[in-house]
Order: C-alpha cells, then structure tokens, then sequence
C-alpha cells in the first residue's frame, strides 16, 4: 500500500516536470484518460445495455413468480430455494455454464445477470405485498374490489418502496457482476478494464465508471420512489 | 335507472321494495334485511360459528349484534356483504338473495366500514371517499360533488382535508373519513364493525352522536356490530343479543331488552344497572305524571292541601300569578325549593334531580312554563314496573 502511495506520489511530480512519462510510468494520468474517454463511451454503454436489460427481464420474471405466489402461498418457499441457488452459484462459473448452451455474447450475459437478480426481486416484492395493511385488503374488498383490482390499485401502490428498495439492491449488484460479462464476450466495462489491467489510469477510469454508474441508477430510482410515492413522506401529527 | 334498487337477482319482489328508484324522495332508500335461518361452520371445527340465525331489519333501522367475544357478531355481519360465505340458509336484501349476486358487485351496494378503517394510506382523502363511485362508473364531476358533500357531512373542511393523505390525520377525523367512504354510493345499507372501536371514550361519544345526527337524515339501513352492550343501547333501534355459537339470545329494542332480558345470559350482558339505562333511553314525558295541586299566594290551602293528598303528593304547588310553579308549600306554611322539568329531560338525569332535591317531586312545565305535572321516584318505578310485564 505504502509503495503504491509512493509510486503515485513519485509518478504526481514526474508527471508535473516530463508529461510523457506518465503513461510508461503506469502513473495516474488525467488528462490521458481526457484524452482517451472515447473509447470508453462504447464499452460503458454495453455496460449500461448489459444492466439494464437483465433487471427488466428478471424484474419481469420475478414478478410473474410473485403474483402467482402471492395468492398461492404454497409457492413462495420452492421458489425462494430455486432463485436462492441461482442467486449462490458464481457468476463467473455461470457464465462459463451457460457457454456451451448459449455460445459467447450479451444473451449468455444477460441469462445469468437476469437470474442473479430474481431473488432479490421476488424476496422484495413478496415482502411488499405482505407488508400491506390488512385492513387496507379487507376494507378494499369489502367495498367490492375484484382480486385484480385490488392488486393493481391497492396492494402493489402500497408495495412500491418495498419493491423499489429490492431494485436498487438489483441494480447495484448487477452494475458490479456485470464488470465480469466479458469472461461470457459480452464486453461492457470488464472488457475495457481486462484489456488492460496493469495500466493504473485505465483500472481507475473503467472502474470509476462503473462506480458512478451503480450511483446514477441508485439516485433515480430514489428520485422516482419520491415521485411515485408522494404519500410516504405526507406524514405529520395532526 | 338506479342499479342497486334493482339487484341482479328476478324482479319478481319488486312489492316489498321500500326504495323509491324513481323521482325525488324525501329520504334516500334503504333496504330490508332478513336473515332467514343462517348457519355458518367453519370446515375442520366441531362447533358451527352462527348456528340458526334469523332476524329481521326493517328498512332504514340500526341493529345492532353485540355479545361478548368468538359470538360469531362480526361473522354474521361479514355473511350479508359475502365476505364469508353461508354454509346454509339464506339473507335477503330487499327481498332477493345475495346468493344470487357476485360478490364484488354486491359489495359495491353496500356500505362497509370497519374498526381498523382501512383508509388506502397512498389515498388522499377525496380519492379514499370516490372509492365506490368509480368502482361504479361515476363521471368526474358527479365524484367531486359527492366528494365535497360527504367531508362536508362528516363535518370536516373539504378545502383543507380533501388532498391530505390518510397519515396526515387524527384518529377521530380517520374514523370521519371511513364513514364518509362507506356512505359515498348512497348504499341502502350499511354494515359497521366497531366503527368507533379504536378511539378515546370522548371522541368516540362525539362520533356516535354525530352518526345519530347523520342517521337522522339519511335513514340507511344499518348492521351495527360492537361488544359493548352501553354504546348498543345507544346506537340501536333493535338489538340482537348473540352468545357463543352465534345462537340469537335476543332480538328486541333496546327498552324492551333492558326491562325483559329473555334470559340469564340476556340479563347477565346487559348488567346489573339496567333499570338505569333504560332510564337513560326515556323521557319524562313517557312517565304518567300526576295531578299538580296548585294554589295562588294567598289562598286558602285547606282546599289545596285536600287536592295533594288525593293524587298522593306531600305538599300543594305555589304558583305565581302567570301560573308558573315556585315552590312547595310545607304544612308549616313555610316554602321549599322545587325542581323545574323539562317534557324531553332525560328520565336518568330527571331521576338524578329527584334524588338530590330536598321534596323529592318535581314539576314538569310545558313551554308557557305552566306545570304539566308532577314527576316522583314512585312515577318513575310505575313506569318501568308497566314495561317489566310487558
């Protein structure tokens, strides 16, 4: 740790009294990675394309799973095992599971960050579900909700944090495993980080992208949790 | 064409429908109920939850089931919206079967409100309120009136309440709201599950009276479900006494239950007070008052004396010169203060004044403030004596 320090410390004053240098040095260069964003944008986007397709496929999944659990109850145990063991096996081992099926390329990617995310999702939504007021159904139902108005109108509103809290803990996570996708030829920003990993600047670019990344989508969805739930914070002693 | 005057069922009992679907009515329409030999068992249980229940509402009357707890009160009352189905017998509403009409869509024509409220907290109020009115098609403006009218009804600021959310009211104002939304259909009948169960005795007394005074206008037909036998003699026009295996003990009104209880259980319920609560429920004008025997400042009271002892009273009423009773005048000749009763005084409190009062008689004035008559301890003891033997 403390020769790393050195070593940017070294490389910081280097760079100041001989720029070119910085690059051989393997220092931390600014304005190489300026001068080089470019051919990050392609790779970020894959990342991007990567993430957000897998959770709208496993969010979709998901929740499929749990509406039919949610009035079969039966069915909430067998499913949390099966996604459970989804969720255990090693990304990077069910990349190269799926090589033989699905051959290398986003689909195989996709599969496995897709299933990585259902039992994240099912657990939540699940969760949300039964954390609505029981009083809420029965008076919903009592005033002559079918079951399906009932779910649509009462039950997944009063869901939606619960849900929306498993989506960022899906987003997040899938922004991180995605960084492996390039083990299936699926590219994203592992790709530009693997190609190469010795080279400090270019670890720290790719690497912060995906930080920031995992960050943006984590404040939108806060940002459209507020919208979308406008009662959650209306909330004082009358 | 009103939908819920005309149930899904056969329009063949259209003769004993009270409501009045076409053409202005003085009050909104309200429902018979009838409760025709009902029985509910729970599958896997060796005891039925209502065994044999039959019971009659006449339209736009409050019954009230009350009985201690695991009477099966709140299963009766959950059978007639078939939010628990019947293992046997049948409900009739307005004559015909809710057997015959889907659940939700039956629902939809009655009013439902319960202990816990179940406001939607993702609601505002006003949207909580137009629950029923869009489950039934309403148009918008219709729903905003009706919306603005019921918060006014419930005695609340449409302006400030309409766009709060749930969380952001008190107790009282919530239970408001949850009455509010069981009425927004203008449903023949109501069913309540201790609608003022979850709040303090102060609030929950206001909210009674309030639903009174609401009651008074709309004249809904009304299943009224609490454990508490006090708050049933005040709400009830009929009360049904369950006990447990959901077996009708008594259905009667609440005097009738007070001064005959059909039995042990009826009179163990009802407590040991319960010539007092009847009490509560009457008026003095309902008592046979006697005779005042008055006399004029100055008469002679020989005379007036002779009339008091005939209608069984200690002393003559002194009146003024406008007729107006001002005191008992004692065979000494010296006066005594005498209690001044209103016709509507409430009998309880009537008693109360009695008892406090130094002759235990009191004069009942009409409005010109003359004495009607004369209201004792004895006048009070006849009169529930009278409805003992019924």
């Amino acid at each position: 740790m403390i020769t790393i320090l050195a070593q940017a410390g070294g490389s910081f004053f280097r760079h100041r009294s001989n720029k070119p240098s910085c690059v051989e040095d393997n220092g931390i260069c600014p304005s190489w990675a300026i001068h080089h964003l470019d051919r990050y944008w392609p790779r970020l986007w894959e990342h991007v394309q990567l993430v957000l397709i897998s959770t709208v496929i496993g969010f979709a999944i998901a929740f499929a799973l749990a509406l039919l659990a949610h009035r079969r109850r039966w069915l909430v145990p067998p499913i949390t095992n099966v996604t459970g063991i989804l969720y255990t096996i090693p990304s990077v081992a069910a990349f190269f599971l799926l090589l033989p099926i699905t051959g290398r390329g986003t689909l195989t990617a996709v599969i496995a960050l897709a299933s990585y995310t259902l039992l994240i999702f099912f657990r939540n939504i699940i969760d949300g579900l039964d954390g609505v007021p029981a009083e809420a159904v029965d008076a919903g139902r009592g005033m002559g909700f079918t079951d399906r108005q009932l779910l649509w109108r009462v039950e997944l509103p009063l869901a939606i944090p619960t849900i929306l809290a498993g989506l960022r803990i899906a987003l997040t996570t899938t922004v991180g495993l995605a960084a492996l996708a390039f083990f299936a030829g699926a590219g994203g920003l592992g790709e530009a980080l693997n190609s190469q990993k010795e080279f400090q600047t270019n670890v720290i670019v790719a690497g912060g992208m995906c930080v920031v990344l995992a960050a943006v989508l984590d404040a939108s969805v806060l940002l459209g949790q507020r919208l979308l739930t406008p009662w959650s914070k209306a909330r004082s002693p009358a | 064409m009103d939908r819920s005057s005309a149930p899904g069922g056969p329009l063949l009992v259209n003769s004993t429908n009270t409501a009045q679907p076409e053409g202005p009515s003085p009050h909104p329409k309200a429902a018979t109920l009838e409760l025709r030999h009902v029985s509910k068992r729970y599958p896997g249980t060796d005891r039925p939850a209502i065994t044999d229940l039959s019971l009659e509402v006449p339209a736009g009357d409050i019954c009230v089931l009350v009985g201690p707890s695991g009477c099966g009160k709140t299963t009766a009352m959950r059978l007639v919206n078939r939010m628990i189905e019947l293992s046997g017998g049948d409900i009739l509403l307005d004559g015909s079967s809710i057997r015959e009409r889907r659940p939700a869509e039956l629902r939809r024509h009655i009013g439902y409100a319960i202990q816990q409220i179940g406001l939607f907290p993702h609601q505002t109020v006003a949207d909580n309120i137009a629950t029923v009115p869009r489950l039934l098609g309403w148009d918008k403006d219709r729903i905003r009136a009706r919306v603005d009218e019921l918060i006014a009804l419930i005695g609340l600021d449409p302006e400030l309440v309409r766009r709060r959310y749930p969380g952001q009211l008190s107790g009282g104002q919530a239970q408001r709201v949850g009455v509010a939304r069981a009425l927004a259909a203008d449903p023949p009948l109501l069913l309540m599950d201790e609608p003022f169960g979850a709040i303090d005795p102060i609030n929950r007394m206001n909210l009674q009276n309030e639903f009174l005074r609401l009651q008074n206008e709309l004249r809904k037909t009304v299943v009224f479900v609490t454990h508490d036998i006090d708050e049933a003699i005040k709400m009830g026009d009929r009360i049904a006494v369950l006990k447990e295996g959901g077996v009708l003990a008594q259905y009667a009104p609440p005097a009738e239950l007070l001064m005959r209880p059909a039995d042990e259980f009826v009179a163990g319920f009802v407590g040991a007070d319960a010539a007092l609560k009847r009490l509560a429920l009457g008026r003095v004008s309902e008592v046979k008052l006697r005779p005042a025997p008055e006399i004029r400042d100055g008469e002679p009271p020989a005379a007036a004396r002779e009339r008091a002892r005939d209608a069984g009273l200690p002393y003559p009423l002194l009146v003024d010169e406008a007729g107006r009773p001002s005191a008992w005048l004692r065979d000494g000749g010296e006066q005594a203060p005498v209690l001044h009763l209103a016709p509507d005084e409430v009998l309880r409190n009537a008693l109360d004044g009695l008892l406090r009062s130094e002759v235990q008689y009191a004069a009942v004035l009409n409005g010109d403030g003359r004495a009607r008559g004369v209201l004792s301890v004895g006048a009070i003891h006849d009169f529930l004596a009278s409805e003992e033997q019924g």
